[in-house]
């Protein structure tokens, strides 16, 4: 009966279950999550990997709110069978710049880590404006107002800057002040893109998905900026370079 | 302290004295079977973490001693898998695919490769059965844009049409006859309905007539004299009511003004040659092949 | 001078609310604020007609504080028709795709929208209620902190849900499950939840009995970790102190970590340690017997919530997160199988000696059944934190199907049970209206959730099973959209569950409604024993 008269302080003290317990509920968290953080393995060495562009980063803030989430996660697991579906397994390097994450928890709908290219922009538009007319089977919803809402971008320098902030994501200076200008250039056919392409080429590769995506060359919209982040995701990582061997972990 | 310890008549345990608000607590030891499989979990899980990847220690965590990777063991199941194909797949990767089809084998297994590789990678475009639909071109017809010769299939999955971040993509763009002005509003009805009419559907004769001319100057390089289509150059024929944009004058109309441009991406960025000889089989096995 | 103070700070608060919208970044935050002030401003006129600058009668603070209990008691049964509603439509929209309207009311803006209703909005309101009830009895003291305090933790709950709920719709989201509100929003979770872990230690502190009920133990537990979870986990810059937006303050496998370090202990401590408290108080007063074991409670509270914390790997087996972090979320799952039977053995076992009252009462039928599906799922969820398992589980409808037979048949029952034992007392009722419709409810509950579990272990099973399926000669059998297809039937098998599960709440509000207007039904006893008072 020892144990069971000891407790009876901690019953007896507020003060002393309210530590008591605080402490016994901060272990496995500060054991899981602070090495994280500090091993060096955690992310792999890469090459390719890059910050979002002003523009895809619109693209992906309307899948996190449109929910797109819910159904779809972006995250390949090392298993035979996914890695003949979707390709490569995903590396945590390739969400090194997603604040935050969405690897997702339920495939309602296929895994999209490695959509980027797959498709045309002409199907990716049709499919979110009605699923099923290219999908019978879907169950989709369709997102065709996204075609009629102009992209709100005027604001992208600060959404930069907000990534930038603690030296999360090393966005430089021309990056941020050329935010607005560099929407309008991935999202314009023929637009001038030698300003997008000096700030957004890394290892040497200019991986940007160019041009006008919804079919609407007059107007930036929100359909634009989605079907750009669709069409960059998975793209990034040249797996040439990379050693798997290396990277087990 | 209020202990008015008291036997529980009902199951005879003692309680343990107190009471809240009439409710009290029976002294009843741990159940045995509960304590027992509660150790036996914790020591299961010691074991556990003794044989896998475990602790965090300063710069890297315990490797455990079975030597567990998740990514080394896809690695290796993947092997495993392409070994037991592996007599198949050596003997794809040496033959061209044109004569694949010829070894009946061969074919049989590069088929079912192929059509589940399609269910993967094409079905979202060219549907479940590989009927088409709007846009995407039904691939179990025999009427082909780029040449339904089991070469000219392959070379379109490979590269793709009309993609740009392919080098050798097949590019082919109808002029925006409309959209560019090239044409006058009432040529391009005239020969809408020029179009329309040989391919059997309903058009004003009249009109059409007058679009024959228009025709043999401005499409029939691309569409074939009579509309039989150019394979070389990715002019689909327009006079076999197979319609990758739908067919009537309205439609042709629209096309004439405004083409499309659809995209077909590549694949060899994608796939490996060996599962694109196996899709180029496939497909070519749908459509009769040319 | 009541109430006074109060309506001043509202009062405050919808011109803030206004100046925010006046102000704002961009157009949701507007709309937003704008919703702020027209509910702040309703709050406040309401306000305005009790003000009473003198006189009056003082109240009587000598009693126990019930009056949030009973409109909490209201609005529990308020958000859980709204929740199951809302899980019955987005069932709908997975059976039958046209059901999407685009873009308030589509699936991806819904699903969050039922999630939080049912856990934070009917089970949150749960808690927070039972909570009130519970720790006041058990101490035998009023809620510490004068009337206002009570007041600001409740209502600011509810201001909490409603413009979380509302920001959903209007696609104002963070992106994590179970978190989804913005930054804005997080910060006044925080101050309320602060709030109320001050309020709830001042009335154990103040308490007349000398040791602490175990119901308590679990409500504090439950308390203190969310606040360390909410905090962590919602760490964000936001683009604009008057804008919607925020970048989480994590990215990648670290933020995977933390989010799911949250998400399961938001299952851990929500849906389980405060249901527990609540268990602790509610099955042992119905039953009208001692709880079985006091030294089971102590080692299961304990490592329960030791053990707990570190389950949240499995959420990520096999993902790009390191295989060490994995095997530590497996392990500790599966050590976690005998500290959550604890409760359960503990539930059940303080029925013995009254297992009659299973047949007689179908308020302990209730929350029999509820013990009964905790013990399941609990036994589920180790079994599917097993890596080879969760293979197959994860990211299908199994998981969904796990989810449900914890939150309909644990969350739900429990509080189902709470409530019918709490809506004569609170409003000094002899008995139900109708102790036949409580046995309705039990049935339609139960046959819901079975359906729904077995539908979607098939659906899941069927799904995991087609994605890896080979044939003889080494090749993927299945197209994505021919496994979509192939759970039609049983997504249609789930909406009707749904439905079942509804209807049975909506028999448990009328009849909550008549018991508060002091009718009884007149019907055939249920049996002897159940025609007692309740009290
Ligand atoms: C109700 C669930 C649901 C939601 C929400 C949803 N999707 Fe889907 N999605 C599906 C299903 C089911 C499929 C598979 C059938 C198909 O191709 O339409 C799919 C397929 C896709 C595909 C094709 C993937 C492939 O490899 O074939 C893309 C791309 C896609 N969705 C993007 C999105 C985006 C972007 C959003 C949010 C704006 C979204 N989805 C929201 C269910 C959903
Ligand atoms: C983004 C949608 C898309 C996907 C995915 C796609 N295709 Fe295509 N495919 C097209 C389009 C569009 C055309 C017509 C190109 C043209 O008009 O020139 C086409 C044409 C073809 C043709 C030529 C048809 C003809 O009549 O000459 C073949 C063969 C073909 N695709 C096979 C495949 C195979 C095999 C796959 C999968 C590996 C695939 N496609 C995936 C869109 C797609
Ligand atoms: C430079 C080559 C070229 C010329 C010239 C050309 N076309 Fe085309 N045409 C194409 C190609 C390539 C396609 C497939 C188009 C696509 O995907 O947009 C096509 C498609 C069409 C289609 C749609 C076929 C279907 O199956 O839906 C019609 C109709 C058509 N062309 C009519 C015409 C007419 C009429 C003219 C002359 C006024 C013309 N084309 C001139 C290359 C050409
Ligand atoms: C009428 C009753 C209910 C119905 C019909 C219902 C239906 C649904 C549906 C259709 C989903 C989405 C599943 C998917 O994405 O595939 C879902 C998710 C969810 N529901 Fe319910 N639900 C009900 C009640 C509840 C209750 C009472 C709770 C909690 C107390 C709950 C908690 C959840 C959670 C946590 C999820 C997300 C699961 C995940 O992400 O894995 N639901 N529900
Ligand atoms: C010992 C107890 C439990 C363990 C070990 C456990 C384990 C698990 C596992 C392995 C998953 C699947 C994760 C995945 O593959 O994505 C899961 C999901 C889930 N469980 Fe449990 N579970 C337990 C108890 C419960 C209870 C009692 C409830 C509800 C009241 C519950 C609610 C959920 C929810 C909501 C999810 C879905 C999370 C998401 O993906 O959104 N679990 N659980
Ligand atoms: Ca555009
Ligand atoms: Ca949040
Ligand atoms: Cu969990």
């Amino acid at each position: 009966m020892g144990f069971l008269d000891k407790h009876k302080a901690l019953e007896k003290n507020v003060s002393l279950l309210l530590v008591g317990s605080l402490l016994v509920v901060s272990v496995g968290g500060i054991v899981e999550i602070a090495p994280l953080f500090y091993f060096q393995n955690t992310i792999e060495k890469v090459e390719g990997m890059r910050p979002y562009t002003p523009l895809e980063l619109a693209g992906r803030n309307i899948y996190i709110r449109e929910g797109c989430y819910t159904c779809h996660s972006q995250m390949i697991r090392p298993f035979r069978d996914e890695v003949e579906r979707y390709g490569q397994y995903s590396l945590a390097a390739e969400s090194m710049y997603d604040y935050p994450f969405q690897w997702g928890s339920k495939r309602t709908g296929p895994d999209l880590a490695r959509i980027g290219g797959r498709y045309s922009n002409e199907w990716q538009v049709q499919h979110l404006t009605d699923p099923r007319s290219v999908v019978p089977e879907s169950i989709m919803p369709s997102y065709g107002f996204l075609s009629k809402t102009k992209l709100e971008y005027e604001n992208m320098g600060a959404h930069l800057k907000a990534n930038e902030r603690f030296n999360r994501v090393p966005y430089t200076v021309q990056q941020i002040e050329n935010a607005v200008a560099d929407v309008v250039a991935q999202a314009t056919p023929d637009a001038d893109i030698s300003g997008l392409e000096e700030r957004y080429t890394y290892d040497g590769r200019f991986n940007v998905p160019l041009g006008d995506f919804d079919g609407n060359p007059e107007e930036i919209t929100e359909m634009d900026a989605l079907v750009a982040y669709l069409q960059m995701l998975g793209t990034l990582v040249d797996f040439s370079t990379y050693v798997p061997e290396d990277n087990y972990r | 302290m209020s202990e008015k310890k008291e036997i529980d008549e009902i199951s005879g345990t003692e309680t343990t004295g107190h009471e809240w608000d009439g409710i009290k607590e029976l002294n009843t030891p741990l159940p045995r079977w509960w304590l027992w499989i509660f150790y036996g979990t914790v020591i299961w899980a010691i074991g556990y973490m003794i044989a896998m990847p475990s602790i965090p220690l300063i710069n890297g965590a315990y490797k455990g001693v079975l030597g567990f990777s998740s990514r080394a063991n896809v690695v290796s199941d993947i092997e495993a898998a392409k070994a037991a194909q592996s007599e198949f797949i050596t003997k794809i990767k040496e033959t061209e695919v044109a004569d694949i089809v010829a070894d009946e084998e061969l074919a049989r297994f590069a088929r079912a490769g192929g059509e589940s590789a399609f269910k993967v990678n094409c079905s979202q475009c060219h549907g479940s059965g590989a009927q088409g639909s709007y846009g995407y071109p039904n691939l179990n017809d025999d009427e082909w844009i780029w040449g339904g010769t089991i070469d000219d299939i392959y070379n379109i999955i490979t590269n793709g049409a009309r993609y740009d971040a392919n080098e050798d993509t097949l590019i082919s763009e109808m002029p925006a006859f409309g959209a560019d002005e090239l044409l006058e509003p009432d040529e391009i009805k005239a020969v809408a309905n020029y179009v329309a009419s040989i391919s059997g559907g309903e058009a004003d004769s009249a009109l059409a007539k007058n679009g024959a001319e228009i025709y043999a100057d401005n499409c029939a390089a691309c569409h074939g004299d009579s509309g039989e289509g150019v394979a070389v150059l990715g002019g689909p024929p327009l006079n076999n009511a197979i319609w990758l944009y739908e067919g009537g004058v309205d439609a042709i109309t629209e096309q004439i003004n405004q083409p499309k441009h659809g995209v077909m991406p590549a694949w060899n960025d994608k796939l490996d040659d060996v599962t694109i000889k196996q899709l180029a089989v496939y497909v070519y096995s749908l459509g009769g092949g040319q | 001078m009541r109430h006074l103070s109060g309506t001043i700070i509202l009062a405050l608060g919808t011109l803030l609310a206004v100046l925010a919208a006046a102000f704002a970044a961009d157009s949701l935050f507007r709309i937003h604020a704008i919703i702020l002030a027209l509910t702040l401003g309703i709050a406040t006129i309401v306000m305005l007609r009790k003000v009473q600058v003198s006189g009056g009668k003082e109240v009587d603070r000598s009693g126990y504080m019930d009056e949030p209990v009973r409109i909490g008691v209201i609005l529990t049964v308020f958000w859980g028709i709204v929740g199951f509603l809302q899980g019955v439509l987005i069932a709908t929209q997975l059976a039958w795709p046209e059901w999407n309207i685009e873009p308030w009311f589509n699936f991806g803006r819904m699903r969050p929208l039922h999630t939080s209703a049912v856990i934070f909005a009917f089970g949150g309101t749960a808690l927070l209620t039972t909570s009130f009830y519970v720790v006041q009895r058990t101490c035998r003291a009023r809620l510490w902190g004068g009337d206002g305090l009570a007041w600001f933790v409740f209502w600011g709950y509810q201001l909490f849900i409603v413009m979380a709920a509302t920001g959903y719709l209007l696609g104002i989201t963070q992106g994590r499950e179970y978190a989804e509100p913005e930054w804005y929003v997080d910060i006044w979770l925080t101050i309320v939840w602060v709030a109320y872990l001050v309020l709830f230690l001042g009335t154990l502190v103040k308490r007349k009995e000398k040791h602490i009920y175990v119901a308590n133990w679990f409500y504090l537990a439950f308390i203190v970790t969310i606040a360390m979870l909410h905090v962590v986990n919602n760490l964000a810059v936001p683009v604009s102190l008057l804008g919607v937006k925020s970048y989480s303050m994590f990215s990648g496998v670290q933020d995977a970590m933390t989010q799911w370090w949250y998400g399961h202990n938001a299952v851990g401590f929500f849906l389980t340690a405060g249901f527990l408290g609540m268990m602790y108080y509610f099955m042992p007063k119905q039953a009208n017997r001692p709880v079985y074991s006091y030294r089971l409670s102590i080692v299961h509270f304990w490592s329960l919530i030791f053990l707990y914390i570190w389950a949240g790997p499995h959420h990520l087996h096999y993902t790009a997160l390191p295989d060490w972090t994995q095997t530590l979320g497996m392990a500790f799952s599966v050590m976690l199988w005998m500290p959550s039977w604890g409760g359960m053995i503990n539930g059940l076992m303080t029925l013995s000696g009254a297992w009659d009252k299973i047949r007689t009462d179908p308020i302990i039928r209730m929350m029999v059944m509820a013990v009964a599906f905790y013990g399941m799922s609990t036994f589920e969820g180790p079994v599917m934190s097993i890596k080879y398992v969760n293979s197959l589980s994860h990211y299908t409808d199994w998981t969904i199907g796990h989810v449900h037979s914890g939150a309909l048949g644990w969350v739900g029952m429990i509080t189902f049970g709470a409530i019918y034992f709490l809506v004569p007392r609170l409003w000094g009722r002899k008995q139900l209206y109708s102790l036949r419709m409580v046995n309705w409810h039990f049935w339609l509950a139960t046959l819901g959730i079975v359906i729904y579990a077995a539908s979607l272990w098939v659906a899941g099973i069927t799904q995991g099973l087609m994605w890896k399926e080979y044939d003889d000669q080494g090749f993927l059998v299945y197209s994505f959209a021919e496994s979509v297809s192939a759970l039609h039937p049983y997504y249609v098998l789930r909406m009707i569950a749904g439905l079942l599960y509804l209807t049975g709440a909506l028999i448990m509000a009328w009849n909550v409604y008549k018991t508060i207007r002091g009718d009884v039904r007149s019907e055939k006893p249920m049996a002897a024993s159940a025609m007692q008072p309740a009290e």
